[in-house]
């Protein structure tokens, strides 16, 4: 079946858009329904909640895994685990976390949903191929959680897969093949997103919308979908090339025929490290649309805000040995410099978010709070991540519990960056508000968790304690910062909880949003709440990078910003 | 059409390029210097493409000028497919096909044949439904 789709502005309807008109008057679908329905979707809004129910669905299951990974740890000689099995937690909390829930929430669940509304288009570019997108992940998923029930467990080699670990002999039966293959799954589902949202934001942008008005969150799509084409396919190489030195008898990875164990370092963290920042960007992007809204002041320092992007972007394809300053043979001042380098786009970013918000009028909704919460959060992942850039302190701190509280104080920010996605465009995704009070006690418990059980690690890590030990029985004095990070993570665990409590009582007790509640500004909110099929009844002028604020203001132009701004609103510039 | 959009993927091809030069020389290492050059291709084929036809089409799309109109971008903006099973075919049988690298080769026989259901399926709908 095929929708011709016509595009109409504000005019040809009546004068206050086509909001009242019946949202399915134009394109009522006889399609099919039920279960089927939903196996045939096509609609971008449809597959985007797919992917964020999976992925939030996953990152309960990487939490549950986390959980009893601090159980473990909170007595030096603890038995709650084999050390076996306890390889297998934290390697299927990283993947699940890392594969599972954080990539494909942030390019591929909300992004999918809001790209094509903030750039005034009826869908993705590729419908079809954005559904394929999503039942190759669905596949991954449950390639990966089949895993747990494999002979001999699931993968135990960590979420990076080392060689020589990852070998026949070192890592036999199905558990291992399984996370390839879901690997596998999942990177051309992230390959094919990446095609998907860059084809969509150059090809289907509506009149007006030059690339120098889409909203910061649109810019960060862009340019993490350039960065999955240049990074994915080197993923799923080298995941071919580990599978077939596992059954095809090639030695490509292995030294005994002469290969290299450390090309796999090479070309996973090729691509994991740009992968930090198609992780990032989208959290980065989804921020930079709630701080101006709740701050009642337009984004500061816009075209800066997306040079950092595209530097940040640029500069994570020189960086990735940075993860292998240890192994000796990697080019030490090189790495190093490259990597001190993105502290400048990144330092730029979170100067512009407080520039957004200096003397802005705040309302500390729940979003807002998310996002302050994200900033401070990723400003301190950030900051530990410049020490870990410099050798002669990363040679300290290597494969400490100082890495592990590094990276996830960036990936807390992120799943708090998150947080503020779901309560800022929840109300148009679903029509109904979520609960401000729930939301404002899960910050609390996120947030203060997070730096609970983070803070801990920085110590324990200068301490010595190495990462991946599952017990520490000649040093029980770790004892009482491990149990103050099992106590984070159990309020992050607390957390979790109220976000599901908080679905239950917006779902018992629906508050309606209307079509922009936060009075907000990008073209998403123009639409009704949820959206009809293919978006958009009409279309206001675009004459910023604020045009839904433009129709409902028209006393307060969003100009000023120098020379993107032009047509109609010219007389009103030079003044 | 499509300048800035060209311009975008060719500086990443370039930069690409460029750490390319400076690590290959710097640091003798191969698997990186390839991975870049990989890169600097990646940026450069879609970007010179897209600049190809930004040269060869000249004018500027309604979305690429600051004071287009709705009006302007009125009309058919493309043929979008409103529901189709056959992703949904083809993902299957993409997952039989993982399943088979693990289970054996007996599950290709379930997998090809859904791909290539899939194949047929969308290619034939794809004619039915027109300019999809």
């Amino acid at each position: 079946m095929t929708d011709l789709i016509e595009r109409h502005d504000i005019e040809q309807f009546d004068d206050h858009g086509g909001h009242e008109t019946n949202p399915h008057d134009d394109h009522e679908h006889h399609g099919p329904s039920g279960l089927l329905k939903w196996l045939t979707s096509t609609d971008h809004k449809v597959i985007g909640i797919n992917y964020t129910v999976t992925s939030i669905v996953m990152l309960v299951v990487g939490g549950a895994l986390a959980e009893i990974i601090r159980a473990q740890l909170v007595s030096p000689t603890s038995t709650l685990v084999s050390f076996a099995q306890y390889n297998q937690l934290f390697t299927m909390h990283g993947s699940i976390m890392i594969y599972l829930f954080a990539g494909p929430f942030a390019f591929a669940g909300l992004a999918n949903y809001l790209v094509p509304l903030q750039v005034g288009a009826p869908d993705m570019a590729f419908p079809r191929l954005n559904a394929l997108s999503y039942w190759l992940y669905l596949s991954g998923v449950i390639t990966m959680v089949l895993s747990f029930f494999a002979t001999g467990g699931p993968a135990a080699f960590g979420w990076v897969g080392y060689a020589p670990l990852t070998s026949a002999v070192n890592a036999p039966g199905v558990g291992p093949d399984l996370w390839i293959g879901a690997l596998l799954l999942t990177g051309f589902s992230a390959i094919f997103s990446g095609v998907n949202l860059v084809a969509t934001i150059f090809y289907l942008r509506a009149p007006g919308m030059t690339l120098f008005r889409m909203p910061i969150f649109t810019w960060n799509m862009l340019v993490t979908g350039i960065l999955i084409l240049l990074a994915f396919p080197v993923l799923t190489a080298a995941l071919v090339m580990l599978y077939c030195d596992r059954h095809f008898g090639t030695h490509i990875f292995e030294v005994q025929g002469g290969g290299v164990p450390l090309l796999w370092q090479h070309m996973f963290w090729f691509w994991g490290h740009p992968e930090v920042y198609i992780l990032a960007l989208p959290f980065f992007g989804m921020v930079s649309e709630v701080i101006p809204v709740f701050s009642k002041k337009p984004m500061f320092g816009y075209k800066g805000m997306v040079f950092a992007t595209l530097t940040i972007a640029a500069l994570s394809l020189g960086v990735w040995a940075h993860h292998m300053f240890t192994s000796g043979a990697v080019l030490l001042p090189f790495f190093s410099i490259m990597s001190l380098l993105i502290a400048v786009p990144t330092g730029i970013k979170i100067f512009n978010w407080i520039g957004t918000m200096w003397k802005g009028q705040i309302q500390y909704t729940s979003a807002m709070l998310f996002s302050i919460g994200f900033v401070i959060t990723f400003l301190i992942g950030g900051i530990t991540g410049i020490f870990l850039a410099s050798p002669p302190l990363d040679f300290f701190t290597h494969d400490t519990y100082f890495v592990v509280a590094h990276f996830h104080s960036v990936v807390m920010a992120l799943v708090i960056g998150a947080m503020a996605g779901i309560y800022f465009w929840g109300p148009k995704i679903t029509g109904y508000k979520l609960h401000e009070g729930w939301g404002k006690a899960q910050f609390w418990f996120l947030f203060l968790g997070t730096q609970v059980f983070t803070f801990p690690g920085y110590w324990l890590g200068l301490k010595g304690m190495a990462r991946r030990m599952a017990v520490y029985p000649n040093n029980p004095s770790w004892q009482t910062l491990n149990d103050w990070s099992t106590v984070g993570a159990i309020m992050i665990g607390i957390s979790t909880l109220f976000l599901i409590i908080n679905f239950i009582v917006s779902w018992r007790k629906p508050i309606p949003a209307g079509d922009n509640p936060w009075d907000a500004s990008g073209l998403e909110w123009f639409t009704s709440s949820p959206p009809p099929h293919h978006n958009f009844l009409s279309l206001p002028p675009i004459r910023s990078e604020r045009p839904t604020w433009d129709y409902h203001h028209p006393e307060h132009p969003a100009l000023g910003h120098g020379d993107h701004v032009s047509g109609h609103a010219e007389e009103k510039v030079s003044n | 059409m499509l300048k800035q959009e060209s311009y975008i993927l060719i500086a990443f091809g370039i930069f690409a390029g460029i750490v390319a030069a400076v690590y290959w020389f710097w640091g003798h290492e191969d698997s990186g210097g390839v991975m870049l050059v990989g890169a600097l291709l990646l940026g450069l084929m879609p970007g010179l493409y897209y600049y190809y036809w930004y040269r060869r089409s000249g004018g500027q799309r309604p979305e690429d000028r600051p004071n287009a109109t709705v009006a302007e971008g009125a009309g058919t903006v493309d043929a979008f497919p409103s529901t189709s099973i056959w992703p949904f075919v083809l993902g299957s049988g993409c997952f039989f096909f993982v399943l088979a690298l693990v289970f054996g080769i007996w599950l290709l026989v379930p997998g090809l044949s859904l791909v290539l259901a899939a194949f047929i399926g969308a290619t034939a709908e794809s004619r039915r439904g027109g300019s999809v």
